[in-house]
């Protein structure tokens, strides 16, 4: 067990436990605190795969903005702060389904490649993988970069509802920035 | 380097990530566990990009590029529905949504609207199912 496999373990240990603590845990604001450290565990195995750019974008977009998206969306729909009682379904068949896929998986990865060694290749810097990005991949790129313009006018279309709507009516263009608590003191 | 460290520890998130998925009621948390997931796939890929030689060098690794950008977008459009849901239905449970009621349909918006009652709210009564709440 050299150095680099003492790292993965101990990072693997941070990722596994975090994630345990991410769809556990009863305070929904501390669950997207751990999956900060869940993906900043991930970002350091990236690394120590040799992994520089995936890294470095996986703290930029994921830890960035994907995080911090979900604790806006925390904060949007009034989240209580402290313990919530009501945040789980009851969960045998979570824990049968998801606990079977992940011993599953496990089970089946740990049978491939037992307790091999390869050794770690050359760095996967922003040259390379930008080589490979816009050569042999550049169609690829192209299209998910219409599916992300895709996904950007359908996000809101959906937050607009007065988007779909054939009249115009005069009313309907004050709903965008409507307080959703005043709709539920208003019932 | 053993890869089989990677390969159970993205086994393992992903399993933790679909009983996340499965178990939890509020969306938001559903959303973070479909997060886990895709990222025992990064994980997966940035790991096969180590052991399988390919004719292309670091086709992993790109396509885990590829699987962060797809998560950006899931992302979007899925707080989008989750705010959406949430102004509709003053709760986020994902249990709680009626998957056999009927949808707020334009003819029943456009009944509710020229009858001038509601002003502010004009999409409530087409929403709402017919039970109590």
């Amino acid at each position: 067990m050299t150095a680099v496999d003492a790292l993965l373990l101990a990072l693997g240990a941070v990722a596994v436990g975090s994630a345990l603590l991410v769809v556990a845990t009863r305070h929904l604001v501390r669950a997207g605190l751990y999956l900060v450290v869940c993906l900043g565990a991930v970002a350091g195995m990236y690394l120590v795969l040799a992994a520089e750019l995936v890294a470095w974008v996986q703290v930029l977009i994921y830890v960035g903005a994907v995080v911090v998206l979900l604790l806006f969306a925390v904060m949007l729909t009034r989240a209580p702060i402290g313990a919530s009682d009501d945040l789980d379904r009851p969960g045998w068949p979570a824990t049968l389904i998801g606990g079977g896929t992940g011993l599953g998986l496990a089970a089946l990865l740990i049978d491939a490649y037992r307790w091999t060694t390869v050794q770690v290749p050359e760095a996967g810097t922003a040259e390379r993988l930008g080589a490979q990005v816009f050569g042999s991949w550049v169609l690829p790129f192209e299209v998910l970069s219409v599916l992300l313009l895709s996904a950007l006018v359908g996000a809101i279309v959906l937050s607009r509802p007065d988007i779909g709507t054939t009249r115009p009516a005069r009313s309907s263009t004050g709903d965008g920035d409507e307080v959703p608590g005043e709709r539920g003191r208003s019932r | 380097m053993r890869p089989v460290i990677p390969y159970v520890t993205a086994a393992l998130l992903f399993g933790l990530g679909g009983y996340g998925v499965l178990r939890r009621r509020n969306a938001v948390l559903v959303l973070m566990a479909v997060e886990l997931m895709l990222n025992a796939v990064n994980l997966i890929l940035v790991t096969a990009d180590t052991t399988a030689k390919a004719v292309l060098p670091h086709g992993g690794q790109v396509f885990a590029l590829f699987v962060i950008v797809l998560a950006a977008a899931e992302i979007g459009v899925g707080l989008a529905i989750v705010l959406q849901l949430y102004r509709m239905r003053a709760s986020v449970s994902v249990d709680a949504i009626p998957l056999a009621g009927h949808p707020p349909d334009e003819s029943a918006r456009a009944a509710a609207r020229p009858g001038g009652a509601a002003p502010d709210h004009p999409h409530v009564s087409g929403d709402e199912p017919e039970g109590p709440r």
